[in-house]
């Protein structure tokens, strides 16, 4: 789960991280009593989880409380798209307002956990305020990594290296050992699986200061995170993908126009996979789920048919525990439910498929049934180019 | 033969008095697996299934031997539960609970190494050493006792994998589904190289899916080590970067886990890797089973020459 920049930076200053002193706010007139008391000179920041905010307008310097109200006033429920929101953007809730810090240098940090070696890793580089990936491109090496020891932390040896690799004098050098404890502290208690500070600014008098953060929290460990399960924001959320979610399935959108519906997420992407080989597209991901009953089918064909594009479902499961004849009954139930009034292509294998096949083609509904996975699938892809 | 499973394996389950625990534990008992115990803590004394349940996996391993185990336990218990049976003695820890959180998981698998035992999972079937042993959830049937190694990321594609085969009469020495998580217990190149050493084992089917770089440190592995042939389909070919398809796991991001690296990387240490997923059996029966017609001759001599 992503959280906003300003709760993030809520739990870095709790922990004793250095962060600009602001307010997040929701009404543009607050923002001019705020740069008041901040001082004038503030930086008004649109609160979406996309990253990119800056290239697409949505963070703003102000230079007078006036300016400042202006430019909440402009950002606040305007719709940002940057190129990590996708198509139609997010509408902007909240702005932070933050006092100005006096940057002498930019630097990126981040914490992440490492499947090679099954460790907590700092990333860190000199060349901060860019995306990662942008500084991978540029320059590999311009990027260092130090693997934590799991149950220690960093050893002072690889905070020499990460000072010396990032410039530091020796005030921030030595702020910067503190830094990354806390750092990790905070990444461990609150379960992130991406705790990310970039920019982290280097002051003009040699502090070291939060400009921005992004955290995210493994899914997983939200059941023992309370207090982040409480700032879930649907704001942001794909509507398609949170009611996904609702109902226990998982989807993502695709751009095709073959809706599918499969268990397991392996054989979820390899349903996607043939129909492309195949020349058709998928016009989703969607995993049932081991124990997919008539309820939770429906509630997937029902989000299949909301993507207008959406010309044939091409239904791909392999019984295991979930037997056919189960899921056949389930099938006839939703198809009823939902009142599905596209082709459907049926592949049903596995436990008990006989009897499962029986039941559709039993049924008044009209399905096409097909064992083979291939010839399955080209079906599926002719009736949508509209060739069958 | 087989790896890790066979019918000296002796299974005691963890989390056997749950839905999920009695479900699995009647389907091992149905494959013929000797499953000697099971675990529920406050539970001890009792019989589910007929099979004697403990409170401890101490007292589980004490009295009837288990030397694997099967964990079903909830999430928020299952890192104590992985712990807890390699601490008992236990060798083989087949985690097959799902939605565990990563940061327990760093530590479980240290601890799991450091008392000489291995994980397989977590979040993952199991697995099964066909007409031998299941440990795990996958459906017995499709099984068929025979010289191909499969090890797989994913459940229900596993599945698909090995119906191809059977169908065309290739059966399989051991199938392993390693599991879909950032973190796991044993790896591609753990499981290769047991098969190598296998002598049951012929050749290797490998089902990878996009997603951090364990099919290109399989393919190193392979090209250094493996002498056998391997197959490998990686799923997700079409899986935009960012976007989380299902697994904890499978989600490109940051320039790796994509699939032309994988399949590049593969290829190049002299795998066959099969684009149409429909057609992985056909792959393996192509090399493993040429017909016996004239032209075909060289390769069923070559082939009688390795079984020796």
């Amino acid at each position: 789960m992503k959280i906003h920049e300003y709760q993030a930076k809520e739990f870095l200053g709790e922990n004793g991280i250095a962060v600009p002193k602001g307010q997040a706010i929701s009404s543009a007139t607050d923002a001019r009593s705020i740069a008041r008391d901040l001082g004038g000179a503030v930086v008004v920041k649109a609160q979406v989880l996309a990253g990119g905010r800056g290239k697409a307008g949505g963070i703003k310097l102000a230079s007078t409380p006036k300016k400042a109200a202006e430019a909440a006033r402009t950002i606040l429920g305007s719709r940002l798209s940057t190129y990590q929101s996708g198509g139609t953007g997010y509408e902007v809730a909240t702005v932070l307002v933050e006092e100005q810090v006096p940057i002498a240098r930019e630097l990126y940090l981040a914490v992440t956990t490492d499947r090679a070696t099954a460790c907590e890793t700092v990333i860190a580089s000199a060349a901060g305020g860019m995306d990662i990936e942008e500084i991978a491109a540029k320059d590999p090496k311009a990027i260092l990594r130090e693997t934590v020891m799991p149950g220690a932390g960093l050893w002072p040896y690889q905070i020499r290296k990460l000072a010396a690799n990032l410039k530091l004098e020796r005030e921030p050098a030595r702020a910067l050992g503190a830094l990354l404890a806390r750092l990790l502290a905070c990444y461990r208690e609150l379960d992130c699986d991406l705790l990310e500070i970039n920019p982290l600014a280097v002051t003009t008098d040699g502090r070291l200061v939060a400009l921005d953060a992004k955290m995210n929290i493994e899914d997983n460990a939200l059941y023992r995170q309370p207090r982040i399960r409480d700032l879930a924001d649907d704001a942001g959320e794909d509507p398609v993908e949170a009611e996904a979610a609702r109902i226990g399935v998982s989807y993502v959108g695709m751009d095709g126009n073959i809706g599918c519906v499969v268990n397991g997420a392996g054989l979820a992407m390899t349903t996607m996979d043939i129909l492309h080989l195949l020349g058709g597209e998928a016009a989703n991901f969607l995993d049932v789920g081991g124990s997919a009953d008539a309820e939770r089918i429906a509630g997937a064909l029902k989000l299949i048919l909301t993507d207008p594009s959406v010309k044939v479902i091409f239904i791909n499961i392999f019984g295991g525990i979930l037997r056919c004849d189960i899921f056949a009954r389930g099938l006839l139930e939703a198809v009823r439910q939902s009142g599905a009034n596209v082709p459907l292509v049926v592949r049903l294998i596995g436990t008990n498929q006989e009897e499962g096949k029986r039941i559709l083609n039993s049924s008044r509904l009209s399905f096409t049934v097909d064992d083979d996975l291939e010839s399955a699938a080209a079906r599926a892809v002719a009736i949508a180019g509209g060739n069958a | 033969m087989s790896i890790l499973v066979d019918k000296k394996t002796r299974v005691v389950v963890q989390g056997i008095t749950g839905k999920e625990g009695s479900f699995h534990t009647r389907g091992m008992l149905d494959y013929g697996t000797k499953v000697v115990a099971g675990v529920t803590p406050g539970k001890g004394g009792t019989k589910h299934l007929g099979v004697p349940v403990f409170n401890s996996l101490e007292e589980a391993v004490a009295e009837t031997g288990a030397n694997t185990s099967a964990v079903f336990v909830p999430p928020p218990f299952a890192a104590d539960a992985v712990c807890e049976a390699a601490e008992a003695g236990i060798r083989l820890i087949a985690c097959i609970t799902e939605g565990i959180p990563l940061k327990d998981m760093l530590l479980t698998v240290r601890e799991v190494t450091r008392r000489g035992a291995r994980m397989i999972g977590p979040n993952c079937p199991g697995l099964i050493s066909p007409g031998k042993a299941k440990v795990g959830i996958m459906p017995g049937p499709i099984h068929r006792p025979g010289k191909v190694g499969v090890v797989s990321r994913s459940g229900t594609l596993t599945y698909e994998v090995v119906h191809q085969l059977s169908e065309r009469k290739i059966g399989q020495s051991t199938c392993i589904g390693i599991g879909g998580d950032p973190i796991i217990g044993t790896s591609f190149v753990d499981c290769l190289w047991m098969f190598e050493e296998d002598g049951g084992t012929e050749a290797i089917v490998m089902i990878g899916e996009i997603g951090g770089s364990a099919e290109e440190e399989a393919a190193a592995f392979i090209k250094k080590h493996v002498s056998k042939p391997v197959f490998a389909f990686v799923a997700g070919r079409t899986a935009p970067p960012g976007k989380r398809m299902g697994h904890a796991g499978a989600i490109i991001a940051q320039g790796v886990g994509g699939w032309p690296e994988k399949r590049a990387a593969l290829e190049a240490a002299g795998v066959e890797v099969v684009e149409n997923p429909a057609r992985i059996g056909d792959a393996v029966a192509a090399r493993l089973k040429p017909k016996r017609k004239p032209a075909a001759q060289k390769k069923t001599v070559k082939k009688g020459k390795k079984k020796r």
